[in-house]
């Protein structure tokens, strides 16, 4: 349990804002990437990484850290700026992304960048990465706690339901799953090119512990982690209404900045909207 | 001539692989009755786990308990395992360069009667293209048991194919099984089969045949696909100019593909493919459809023949 305090939203909401900045800074360097979804996810990331998670950048190999599996690989920059700040990687390297010979790949790679627990991008596998990672933990006996993210149009990919099937049949109570629901993907609403909906309804079904938040309200994060780490016998999905884009007043809930990086303009508009 | 399917040795080896390491995992997609890794679940029930009918979340949680340090035989079908889940083992598996070991069981057409949506004849081709994946297939239960060890003292991802028949045992426990390095099983100078799998007893049983006429032939078990034996294979391109590969998988890039890869760009001599010739299979008893598809003693031997009349 971790603890919820005046203090410990504000240093949460502070990291959330340079997790943004360094999103919109490293995209526009790099001229391509993806935006929207990454500045969706800054919150819960901010939260997983600098409250909630047993991390050592110093020891990113230790047995019984906590780890975090991006299933939404293509928010790539949210990990990045977050490793960044937690200190795993100087942050000169956020300028390097999707460079020829850069450990910051378009989409994440654990062989190139330290503390990158998983290599994702190709939607609906880190869910399962995740699902072997919490049983590896329940094989041997330590309470390290798996977390994983994907986004809300990931859920039309097949794998991801036998995932959920497998989390809840062997009750791992030591995963907790993020659903960032921000509406959403690259050819419009969720709901207009395949509806997963009703997300809450069907992770029920499956078994799962289901908690519904304000993915951008810090103390809200806080709260479902705290709870879901009370959870026994089954994993927990903390589905994250969000907007994507979120933050910058021309990118929320438009669907055209899924796979735009901002443009030298654009970026100190959007800079100048997140002081 | 006592035999064994290389599933059963399989089933046996992991066995004694979990007793030996407790790091050892292994995951079945609700096939364990058919694959053998029921043997090792009955041992190891807590270091068991059943996918169930979900192959892609199978070889995606392989990647996770491999991240988190397992050593992780995963099983299923070959048409399931390298078709099915085929992505997972690439980006998952293959891209990630993790220990997860793809034990794949009823390939080629010796599945038989359950017929050509079962029966992988192209699981070698499709693994073999993918960076970072070393491909084993062993010819009997002795081979199957030491490529076991071999495989899992391996860093990194492996794919090995095994079949659903008794094949007869060719090797005793002194075999040195290395990963890369073919074996020469016959010394002659007129020509080499190399194959690999079920067709390496062929080999030996026709290489016999052949002597009787005065033919003296190489017989090579290449249970390595990849990384392939250029070695060895240049060696006996050198010393008997004309080669017939033998796999129980399509001629389409599989053992024959790599072996015309090698000999064309670094020793060009004759080379015939002997496989499936670019079909599905079909239901049938094994023997029947290795009979239809041209995969007999028989067939070597004609083949033998029709290479030594136009090689220079």
């Amino acid at each position: 349990m971790r603890e919820i305090n005046l203090e410990t939203v504000r240093i949460v909401e502070g990291k959330a804002k340079v997790l943004r900045e360094d999103i919109l800074k490293m995209l526009a360097e790099a001229g391509s990437g993806h935006t929207g979804g990454s500045l969706s996810s800054a919150d819960i990331v901010a939260c997983l990484y600098f409250w909630e998670m047993s991390i050592d950048p110093n020891n990113p190999h230790d047995e019984n850290r906590d780890r975090f599996v991006l299933s939404k690989g293509h928010a790539a920059p949210v990990l990045y700026a977050a490793l960044a700040e937690k200190g795993f990687f100087p942050r000169e390297k956020l300028k390097t992304l999707r460079r020829l010979g850069s450990p910051l790949q378009g989409h994440p790679d654990m062989r190139k960048l330290p503390g990158v627990e998983a290599s994702t991008g190709s939607l609906g596998q880190g869910i399962s990465w995740a699902v072997g990672m919490a049983l590896a933990g329940k094989i041997d006996k330590k309470d390290y706690r798996v977390y994983s993210l994907l986004g809300d149009g990931e859920l039309q990919e097949g794998m991801v339901w036998e995932a959920f099937m497998a989390a809840a049949h062997y009750k791992l109570d030591n995963l907790t799953a993020f659903v960032d629901h921000n509406r959403l993907q690259i050819d419009g609403k969720i709901t207009e090119v395949m509806s997963p909906e009703p997300v809450a309804d069907k992770f029920r079904a499956f078994g799962w512990e289901v908690i519904i938040i304000d993915g951008h309200n810090v103390e809200e994060i806080m709260r479902a982690l705290n709870k879901a780490r009370e959870i026994k016998g089954r994993p927990t999905v903390i589905i994250a209404e969000t907007v994507k884009g979120k933050g910058v007043s021309f990118m929320e809930n438009r669907a055209e900045w899924h796979g735009t990086a901002p443009k030298k303009d654009d970026l100190e508009k959007a800079l100048a909207e997140l002081l | 001539m006592e035999k064994q399917a290389t599933r059963d040795a399989y089933g046996k080896a992991l066995v004694e692989l979990g007793k030996k390491y407790n790091d050892v995992v292994v995951l079945d997609a609700d096939l364990s009755k058919s694959t053998k890794t029921s043997d090792f679940a009955k041992e190891f029930p807590e270091r068991f786990i059943n996918a169930g009918i979900a192959e892609q979340n199978m070889i995606g949680m392989a990647a996770g308990l491999a991240a988190a340090g397992k050593k992780v035989f995963a099983s299923s079908f070959a048409v399931f395992a390298a078709g099915r889940a085929f992505e997972q083992v690439r980006n998952s598996v293959a891209y990630a360069r993790l220990n997860v070991k793809i034990c794949a069981s009823h390939a080629g057409i010796t599945v038989g009667e359950d017929g050509g949506s079962h029966q992988a004849v192209e699981d070698i081709a499709v693994m073999r293209a993918v960076p970072n994946m070393t491909v084993v297939v062993p010819a009997d239960g002795v081979s199957t048991k030491k490529a076991v060890f071999a495989v899992y003292e391996h860093e990194g991802p492996v794919y090995m194919r095994l079949g659903r028949p008794a094949v007869p045992l060719i090797y005793d426990e002194r075999l040195d099984f290395k990963i890369g390095k073919g074996i020469e099983l016959r010394s002659g100078k007129d020509v080499t089969l190399i194959a690999c799998g079920i067709m390496v007893g062929k080999a030996l049983e026709a290489a016999e045949l052949l002597a009787k006429e005065g033919i003296e032939a190489s017989v090579i078990d290449m249970h390595t696909i990849k990384p392939l034996d250029e070695e060895l294979i240049i060696r006996k391109a050198e010393e008997t100019g004309a080669i017939l590969t033998l796999e129980e998988h399509s001629i389409i890039g599989g053992l024959g593909g790599a072996v015309c890869e090698v000999v064309s760009e670094k020793c060009p001599v004759l080379v015939k493919r002997m496989g499936i010739k670019d079909l599905f299979g079909q239901s049938g008893k094994p023997d029947e459809l290795m009979e239809y598809y041209g995969l007999t003693v028989g067939h070597i031997m004609n083949n033998v023949h029709n290479l030594l009349e136009i090689k220079p």
